[in-house]
């Protein structure tokens, strides 16, 4: 099918972004203001493109179902961002950074658009700091870095355990700025209902406003989704509880194309689950295992007596510690990506050494940097390297101001102090590498219709590095698709503003309406989170951390009978005039049900473990990932055909000019 | 500027208003504690106090220019302020965030207002009187005997100390609470609170003190 | 753990709304709060009862969105927590809790306790940001070197998540300490400086249009503010904003 053509620019890896800008159509300023563009979801992603697509002069119409833009989830990413500035001078370079991200990526990525992310990614931090980002920086008054997972320089800049809501709250003043100059023209509390294709181009959506119930036409000359991932779909996720793939949906159901579904990220550190009423789980920050070592007793009677409370981790000595990550992994240690990490915890646990009641956790230990840290203090301020109870106490104030706000969250939530005792965690769903299928442009196989951030597919491969999200999501909207988007709208300028009272709009309104009537007519006996909860659990049961055929096909079967039975069953309360979540719920649970079912169809297919897809069948004898490069080194692109299991595959082949395919080692 | 409209600009009015009366309270207060120690020397200052032109036609018209618009403003403010939020909590844990002066600055003003009415029956206007309106011939020597006679009476002395120690409360907020309005809050802000308290406790209590002082020597 | 929930119901911003009782059986002291109303909402939805509208999203205290005003404070008894960290392990067997959304009219109820913070966005609007365009061709971020005691500082006031907890606590429903916030983060960097003085000016205008109540001082907004944000946020304010006027 043509539409899977990536247009990916000719010529040398490294020159292909500059020479592909220098020969895109442009729009002029004049014409700008007679365009109009939508914009859905205000993370980092969205809220960037909202502001720069609006400064070069477009009308844009941003939408989130949010009470403010400055929600997004975004805000909640913790631990930093990639930039490949070298101000450490320990030999990073935009290539380093590249070859890090495709490596990490388990070579599923594509090299043209890693290259050019690594290349924009020195600019983000520039225009960071112009904005007013207050970064982390050491006594000079230079930016500081941290080093992240699966990388051996120090890259990452951060704003203590709260970069993500700093880099968001940057992006939003950008479009505080706009909004205010009436360049944005915001729509709080609405959600995208779905895509209004007119002659096979996107021009407008239909939205709901939340408050009201309203069931609103927006019409525009390009459509752009910024709706982040679909981790929910699992129901547990360190998502916020409103993140949903329903805009996603929504356009792969009018003709994008879906990609790499099962490419889904269980992040290593989270607080561990407490019990059936859990709602979400709560991350603890990659970087936390710069200084942390990860461990769980090496003696099976030590597991029983601290799962018992007759034994404290902390009197355990050293000998009877399993660092099971050093011991794997020497060359990364504790800092492996997070793929590698979350299953050699999950190993760990299945094997019997889980340190808490449910017996689904490990401990992530900072005393040894306390220690480590408290005799340099000790050293600097010419005190006594040797009282310990001295170190301990110069040490925690360290740790304290690298993560205060992390174990702060950490002892509201377990109720238990990390900096005397061991912080548990487990993986926990964290982020979908997989997405909406876009090409080079960041445009999807629908014309006029774009993904960016965590909604697209493009550049994480099958498993993303940490402090790479938010990279990716600033790039994506401040520095690629204002420029590739011209490309298209360049042919737009005569077409003047898109008229709403159309058939299309006429038609695309009316499913969205008998959609709402369905639900509230249903009066079923389940909730939606009833369906939710179900879901998730097929979906961590068998499409989690290992994957094999046999409970995938179970998994399709399964969400599709419970598909069935929501549509029968459900129960929506309230009426479609007034504030109803429960109604909003609906609509996104009924996404993620028929996203879960080609999910599983996306994991069945591909029978290689790659990143953060493992599959049981294609393992080394160490238990380690095992690719098999000549059969799948493609992007599995999914065409909507009605039922998810019917869905056709288009492959995108991926191929490597600059970097040799190689078997990821962190040894 | 959007003048005194702004909310801050109220803020600083209020906050210099204040603080232009602790002023006028101390300099009150070091001459009333001078009938303490010495009938002359608190008749020689009533006197030139009452008498100096300086002090009785610009001082004196601007001190009640002072009291009246940090009254007015105070009561402008918390009528504003209470429009803020029309509907009120079914419950409400001030106590848990905040001290109950600083919530009740309101009642402590007009308490004070109230005993301030008093006062300048008690005094002002007996001394306007007696100096504009009856002309009668200046006695250099009487405020001592007309202050100490109105000590007589128990009651008043009740409503004194009574007042004082509203003036306690509103000052036990106000006082620091100014500083932070005009912007000072910084590594000094320790000294000035433990200055501010000290203050306003030493002030009314020294009031209240010679309140006592002269109905027991009456 | 059994308790009695006494919640705010209304059904929409013109509706006169009244507390309503609704007993919880079975509440494990893990939950969050919220996770505890969840379950509420679930028995409510099974008994054909109209489920309790609330704010809420990241649900780790760090997108602003829930906003409860629990036991007369907002976002509960517990210190530097937002309603989703609050845990029913700082409640006792047998409690009565009371529920109310964050009251000023500033403020509307949406439904029960979600209300429309949209002030806040109008405020920034007004100047919450650096008039830089997002091109991607400043400096270097390493031109410009900033004190690292000021872009600690900087940083602490950067931190406010815009919940409103700060306008629900005062007593004269005041937006200072949030407004301060910004105002403070771009005053003490030096990108910031330029345009300090319209900023000031620009916010402190929308916050007076807003009807936010005036700040007197109490200090229940610090104390009850998630991120623990200063009061000497609020006296930079002031300051700038004397400035800003002196300068004109």
């Amino acid at each position: 099918m043509a539409s899977l053509n990536s247009n990916i620019p000719k010529g040398p890896l490294s020159d292909k972004w500059t020479s592909h800008k220098n020969n895109i159509n442009l729009v002029s300023p004049a014409n700008k203001r007679l365009i109009d563009i939508i914009v859905v979801g205000t993370g980092l992603a969205g809220a960037s493109a909202s502001a720069t697509l609006a400064e070069l002069g477009y009308n844009v119409k941003s939408f989130c179902f949010q009470d403010s833009p400055r929600r997004a989830h975004s805000i909640a990413a913790q631990g930093g961002i990639n930039a490949a500035k070298n101000y450490q001078g320990d030999g990073d370079s935009t290539y380093r950074l590249f070859y890090d991200t495709i490596k990490g990526g388990d070579y599923r990525s594509r090299e043209a658009n890693v290259h050019r992310l690594a290349e924009v990614s020195t600019n983000i931090i520039d225009q960071c700091v112009a904005q007013g980002v207050p970064f982390a920086r050491d006594y000079g008054g230079l930016l500081d870095n941290r080093s992240f997972g699966g990388v051996l320089v120090s890259r990452t800049f951060y704003a203590k355990g709260q970069t993500g809501q700093q880099l968001l709250l940057g992006a939003y003043s950008a479009m505080n700025r706009q909004i205010g100059r009436g360049k944005i023209k915001m729509y709080n509390r609405h959600e995208m209902m779905d895509l209004v294709l007119v002659d096979g181009k996107a021009r407008g959506i239909i939205a709901r406003n939340l408050v009201t119930g309203q069931v609103e036409r927006h019409g525009a000359h390009a459509v752009v989704v910024a709706s982040g991932g679909y981790g929910n779909v699992f129901f547990l996720s360190t998502n916020a509880m409103g993140s949903n793939v329903s805009a996603g949906w929504k356009i792969h159901q009018k003709g994008a194309h879906f990609a790499n579904p099962c490419f889904t990220q269980i992040h290593p550190t989270c607080i561990p689950v407490s019990g059936d009423h859990q709602s979400k789980l709560t991350l603890m920050s990659e970087s936390l295992r710069n200084d942390g070592r990860i461990w769980v007793p090496k003696n099976i009677e030590d597991v029983k007596a601290i799962r018992e409370g007759k034994l404290s981790p902390t009197q355990l000595k050293e000998e009877d510690r399993d660092y099971y990550l050093e011991r794997r992994y020497p060359a990364f240690g504790n800092l492996v990506p997070r793929d590698v990490a979350s299953r050699a915890a999950k190993e760990r646990c299945d094997a019997g050494y889980g340190v808490n009641a449910t017996g689904e956790a490990v401990y992530l230990d900072f005393a040894a940097a306390i220690t480590r840290y408290g005799k340099e203090q000790a050293h600097v301020k010419g005190l006594d390297e040797n009282d310990a109870a001295l170190v301990k106490k110069l040490g925690q104030e360290v740790v304290r101001s690298k993560y205060g706000n992390l174990f702060q969250m950490y002892e509201k939530i377990v109720d238990q102090n990390p900096y005397e005792t061991p912080m548990m965690i487990y993986p926990a769903v964290h982020y979908t590498m997989g997405g909406v299928w876009v090409d080079y442009n960041l445009m999807t196989s629908i014309p006029g219709c774009y993904a960016i951030g965590e909604a697209n597919f493009s550049d994480h491969g099958a498993n993303r590095l940490g402090a790479s999200a938010l990279m990716q999501g600033l790039a994506d909207g401040y520095f690629v698709l204002p420029y590739t988007i011209g490309d298209y709208l360049a042919d737009d300028i005569r077409t003047g503003s898109i008229p709403t009272d159309t058939p299309e709009f006429d038609a695309a309104e009316k499913a969205v309406l008998d959609k709402i009537s369905l639900f509230l007519n249903n009066k079923g006996k389940h909730s939606v989170d009833y369906y939710h909860k179900k879901l998730g659990k097929i979906m961590w049961d068998k499409c989690g951390m290992s994957r094999n055929a046999e409970g995938l096909k179970e998994a399709m079967a399964e969400i599709k009978a419970l598909r069935e039975d929501f549509y029968k069953n459900v129960n929506v309360p309230g009426t479609d005039t007034e504030f109803n979540e429960q109604l909003a719920k609906a609509g996104r649970v009924a996404d993620f049900l028929e996203l879960g079912e080609l999910f599983a169809k996306d994991a069945l297919e591909r029978t290689e473990s790659c990143g953060g897809h493992f599959r049981e069948e294609s393992q080394t004898p160490e238990g380690e990932a095992m690719r098999d490069d000549e059969n799948f080194t493609f992007v599995s692109a999914w065409e909507y055909k009605g039922e998810p299991g019917d869905a056709v595959l288009h492959k995108e082949e991926l191929n490597y000019e600059e970097i040799e395919v190689k078997t990821r080692s962190y040894k | 500027m959007s003048g005194i409209n702004s909310s801050l600009a109220r803020k600083y009015a209020m906050a210099l208003s204040g603080l232009f009366l602790v002023v006028f309270l101390l300099q009150h207060f070091i001459i009333n504690l001078t009938s303490v120690f010495s009938e002359e020397v608190f008749n020689e200052i009533s006197h030139f106090m009452g008498n100096n032109p300086l002090v009785q036609f610009v001082l004196q018209p601007v001190l009640i220019f002072g009291v009246l618009f940090h009254f007015m403003m105070g009561f402008i403010l918390d009528i504003k302020n209470r429009k803020a939020r029309s509907q009120g909590y079914a419950q409400n844990n001030g106590a848990a965030n905040s001290s109950w002066m600083s919530r009740n600055m309101i009642l402590s003003g007009i308490t004070i207002l109230s005993f301030l009415v008093l006062h300048f029956i008690d005094f002002w206007f007996p001394e306007m009187n007696y100096k504009y309106v009856q002309i009668l011939p200046e006695d250099p020597n009487r405020y001592f005997e007309e202050m100490v006679h109105k000590f007589e009476n128990v009651i008043r002395v009740i409503t004194y100390v009574i007042s004082f120690f509203f003036l306690m409360l509103h000052l036990l907020h106000g006082f620091s609470s100014s500083f932070q309005s005009v912007g000072l809050n910084n590594k000094y802000t320790r000294g000035i609170k433990g200055f501010t308290l000290a203050f306003s406790i030493v002030v009314p209590a020294g009031f209240i003190f010679i309140a006592i002082f002269h109905h027991l020597n009456a | 753990m059994n308790l009695t929930l006494k919640i705010w119901r209304q059904a929409n911003a013109t509706s006169k709304g009244e507390m309503v009782t609704y007993p919880i059986e079975n509440v494990s002291p893990d939950m969050s709060f919220l996770e505890m109303m969840d379950v509420l909402n679930e028995q409510l939805i099974n008994k054909g009862i109209d489920p309790i509208a609330f704010d809420h999203d990241c649900r780790e205290g760090i997108c602003g969105m829930c906003s409860m005003y629990i036991n007369g404070e907002a976002h509960g008894p517990d210190r530097l927590v937002t309603t989703c960290q609050l845990h029913m392990r700082k409640f006792k067997d047998g409690e009565t809790i009371t529920i109310e959304p964050f009251r000023a009219n500033a403020f509307p109820v949406v439904k029960d306790l979600a209300v429309d913070r949209s002030a806040f966005d109008r405020i920034q609007h007004a100047g919450g940001f650096v008039s830089v365009n997002t091109s991607g061709n400043t400096q270097d971020a390493n031109n410009i070197p900033i004190n690292k005691h000021d872009a600690d500082k900087a940083f602490d006031a950067a931190t406010c998540i815009g919940c409103g907890a700060c306008v629900a606590s005062c007593k004269n429903a005041s937006a200072m300490l949030f407004v301060s916030a910004k105002v403070s983060q771009y005053a003490l960097l030096p990108q910031g400086k330029v345009e300090a003085t319209d900023r000031v000016l620009n916010m402190v205008k929308q916050m007076d249009e807003e009807g936010f109540g005036n700040c007197t001082n109490t200090g229940a907004c610090e104390v009850e503010c998630p991120k623990g944000i200063s009061l000497e946020n609020i006296a930079r304010m002031n300051r700038e904003y004397l400035f800003a006027t002196v300068k004109g």
